[in-house]
């Protein structure tokens, strides 16, 4: 022993089991820690809620497959609940970003304001230094620059540094990401080797709180519990601002969509703009979707104090887009202008707008 | 590491000499208490045996005491077995879930239920009780002691407004037995429910005192058990045990065991009132029971200190657990109007006959610097001492 008591987030799932057991096979005294989140019968039997939901994140399942893993391992194991604050930093957030014409990133909330936030602070209060998570992302301390650095993983498939773009120094400098160096078949194929029961369970993608990953009925279900749903129906509009259809809610649309607008024309049409304060949304051809720029705020910066002058950088700009070389540069206080080389498809606010330089997170905003 | 296990309202260690006299029924004294043949009428006598002190520590007749598999099975099958659809029950909104549960699935199947509301310090007041009297009342259900306050309701009071609306009294003494003196003649009860493993008996015994003559409609049907009041083989260790347990606790208070106990609580919870600032007794003011403390500490989480204590060998807790193990708020310290946030930060410290004063002082060497280690790191406390400045 010696090593630093590491409190580890566990999901129940295979990577966080992984992180658990190779800290421990490194000597580290270990302290499992599960988050409650979300009550996931709280919305059950909602109209076009399921009437049971199982098998997704807080489910006893999870908790179960957790406590099974601490327990074979022999490390103390605790469930914390932080449901009053998930649903106050996450879940109304998520709602309100789709009622007012954006499209949210729960997980990002999440980690800034749960995960490396909440957590950690019990994680230290209970008396461990830092804290692990299966996350598929490296973190270094960069002695040139005086400051920890968020890296891409070795695993580029799993990349999830999109996701940790909003990490200050402070929880960098708490933050362990033991599968950095990993692929996931080499994960697996560790967990196997440590006996862990859940090293072939399937992947979790859709968003935890929501289940079936329909969001359209969770929101509705979510704002009928919270004492109704707000008049929202609207005006489909062509670019240059002729009806061409009806909606039932902004939160229904995402930017590029093009299925579900119930307008029946000859050449295919996309969701190009969602107008919060008119409820319109604008449609037209996919040539309407692609545009040079964009504009992102609540910046975070990992690897500079601050952006000076312009700087060259990929940028994603969802978590399933390939980062694109732009120029960026501070367009106002809190806000960057990014200029692509290239015109990007579906630049939709409230997405994440990520800078990388090769494998370094540089910083990020949310795009408006 | 050492433990020391301040969690006794949750369940208490089975004694030494319980365990003893539980022993044998396991294999050398096997028999179906039912049998007509000589192993039969072994176990029926043990079961029998054990009925007696039980009904001496309930003041009560033996042919009055019906086993059930606990506390919970004897609030349901008080509350189940005396009510039908179109009754109406009044019952407090600090009963514990056994209670407001089967209550909310009686309101399900068409009874009406009044929540009687409690003070500051978690009293239920007998006059409210007399208020939400409805001429279609079958049953008061208000329990003896609260499981996370510790805090004694006037079940004598109530017992009387019971009887002068002649409606049926139901109170749950989980929490007292053992702990308080306790007569069911003196309360006034027709049912009181009691749980083995709350006082030194194992897991999975618990009684219901049924007063005669009460009609008592049975919650599972199969065999004549138990005067026909409750079916299924009986878990003849486990009566052994509540026998051996409630005799021990009868001796323990008539001893004044209990003064000894309420000392010790006393101790600890001056003690770190005196040494913490910002922290006070949830149910101060009120009787309470002698082993239980309920104590807030101001601008930390509850669940955080919970699991710090307990990676230091500290075993306490605090409001109801959820499936997962996580805590969820306490309905009842809400109940007494507790700010969301401290309700959040009480726990409580509950003691059992086992726990020593040398435990007390361990538990108050690591207390409050525990109690400062996560001030020192909470948001809350450090906002609060700008706040000061």
């Amino acid at each position: 022993m010696g090593e630093p008591t590491i409190a580890v987030a566990m999901s129940g799932g295979v990577d966080s089991s992984t992180v658990a057991a190779m800290l421990r096979a490194e000597g580290h005294a270990v302290i499992g820690l599960t988050m409650q989140l979300w009550n996931q019968r709280r919305l059950a039997g909602h109209e076009g809620m399921p009437e049971s939901v199982q098998g997704r994140c807080c489910s006893i399942d999870d908790v179960y497959d957790a406590r099974r893993v601490a327990e074979q391992l022999g490390f103390p194991y605790y469930v914390v609940n932080h449901e009053q604050r998930f649903e106050q930093d996450v879940v109304r957030p998520f709602v309100a970003e789709y009622l007012a014409g954006r499209t949210p990133i729960p997980c990002s909330l999440c980690n800034n304001h749960l995960k490396f936030d909440q957590l950690l602070i019990v994680a230290r209060q209970i008396g461990a230094e830092k804290i692990a998570t299966g996350h598929y992302a490296r973190v270094e301390f960069d002695e040139g620059r005086g400051r920890w650095l968020l890296k891409r993983p070795a695993d580029r498939a799993k990349d999830q540094t999109y996701f940790l773009f909003g990490l200050t120094q402070e929880q960098l400098s708490r933050t362990l990401f033991p599968l950095g160096n990993m692929t996931k078949a080499e994960v697996r194929q560790a967990a196997r080797e440590f006996g862990i029961r859940s090293a072939e369970k399937p992947e979790s993608q859709e968003i935890c709180f929501v289940p079936g990953g329909d969001y359209k009925r969770f929101i509705e279900a979510y704002l009928a519990e919270q004492g109704g749903v707000p008049e929202a129906a609207g005006q489909l509009v062509t670019p240059a601002g002729e009806v061409v259809g009806e909606h039932g809610g902004v939160h229904n649309f995402t930017v590029g969509q093009r299925r579900g607008l119930g307008v029946a024309t000859g050449t295919p049409l996309y969701v190009i703009q969602i107008k919060n304060d008119s409820q319109e949304v604008v449609v037209g051809g996919e040539s309407a979707l692609y545009s040079r720029t964009l504009r992102a705020r609540q910046l975070n910066w990992i690897a500079v104090e601050r952006l000076d002058g312009e700087m060259q950088v990929e940028v994603k700009i969802r978590h399933r887009h390939e980062a694109a070389p732009a120029l960026i540069v501070m367009s106002g206080a809190d806000e960057v202008t990014a200029t692509f080389d290239e015109v990007q498809r579906a630049v939709t606010p409230g997405q994440a707008a990520v800078f990388y330089d090769g494998d370094v997170v540089v910083g990020g905003g949310w795009i408006v | 590491m050492r433990r020391v296990y301040f969690d006794n309202n949750a369940t208490t260690p089975v004694l030494p000499e319980v365990m003893a006299a539980m022993q044998p029924y396991f294999g050398e004294h096997f028999g179906n208490a039912s049998s007509i043949h000589h192993h039969g009428q072994e176990t029926r006598g043990a079961v029998e045996r054990a009925r007696e002190p039980v009904a001496k520590l309930l003041g009560c007749r033996p042919a009055e005491v019906v086993f059930t598999s606990g506390g919970t099975e004897a609030d349901n099958l008080a509350l189940f077995g005396l009510v039908r659809a179109g009754d109406h029950v009044i019952t407090s909104t600090i009963e514990h879930h056994a209670v407001l549960n089967a209550c909310h699935r009686l309101e399900e199947m068409g009874c009406e239920v009044s929540y009687v509301p409690v003070n500051g310090a978690g009293v239920v007041d007998s006059e409210d009780v007399r208020r939400a009297l409805r001429r279609n009342t079958k049953l008061i259900s208000v329990m003896m002691a609260n499981n996370e306050t510790g805090v004694v309701q006037p079940v004598e009071e109530i017992g009387k407004v019971a009887a002068e609306a002649d409606v049926y009294f139901h109170t749950d003494a989980v929490q007292a037995a053992g702990k308080v003196g306790l007569n069911v003649e003196r309360i006034g009860c027709d049912a009181l429910s009691i749980s083995g493993h709350k006082m030194h008996a194992p897991q999975g015994i618990g009684a219901l005192y049924v007063r005669k003559g009460t009609v008592l409609q049975p919650l599972f049907y199969g065999g004549r058990h138990e005067r026909s009041r409750r079916a299924g083989t009986e878990n003849v260790p486990g009566i052994v045990g509540l026998g051996k347990a409630a005799e021990i606790a009868v001796a323990g208070l008539e001893r004044r065991d209990n003064q000894k106990m309420g000392a010790m609580r006393d101790r600890l919870q001056q003690t770190l009132l005196a040494g913490i600032e910002a922290a006070g007794v949830n149910g101060d003011g009120a009787p309470r029971v002698p082993n239980t403390t309920n104590i807030y500490f101001d601008h930390i989480e509850g669940e955080a200190l919970i699991i710090a204590l307990d990676l230091k060998g500290l075993a306490v807790s605090t409001g109801a657990a959820c499936s997962s193990g996580a805590i969820e708020p306490s309905h009842v310290l809400t109940a007494m109007g507790l700010r969301a946030d401290r309700a959040r930060a009480s726990i409580r410290f509950s003691l059992g006959k086992q726990n020593t004063t040398e435990e007390v002082e361990f538990a108050l060497g690591l207390v409050p610097e525990t109690v400062g280690r996560l001030r020192e790191l909470s948001p809350l406390w450090n906002k609060r001492e700008v706040k000061v400045q």
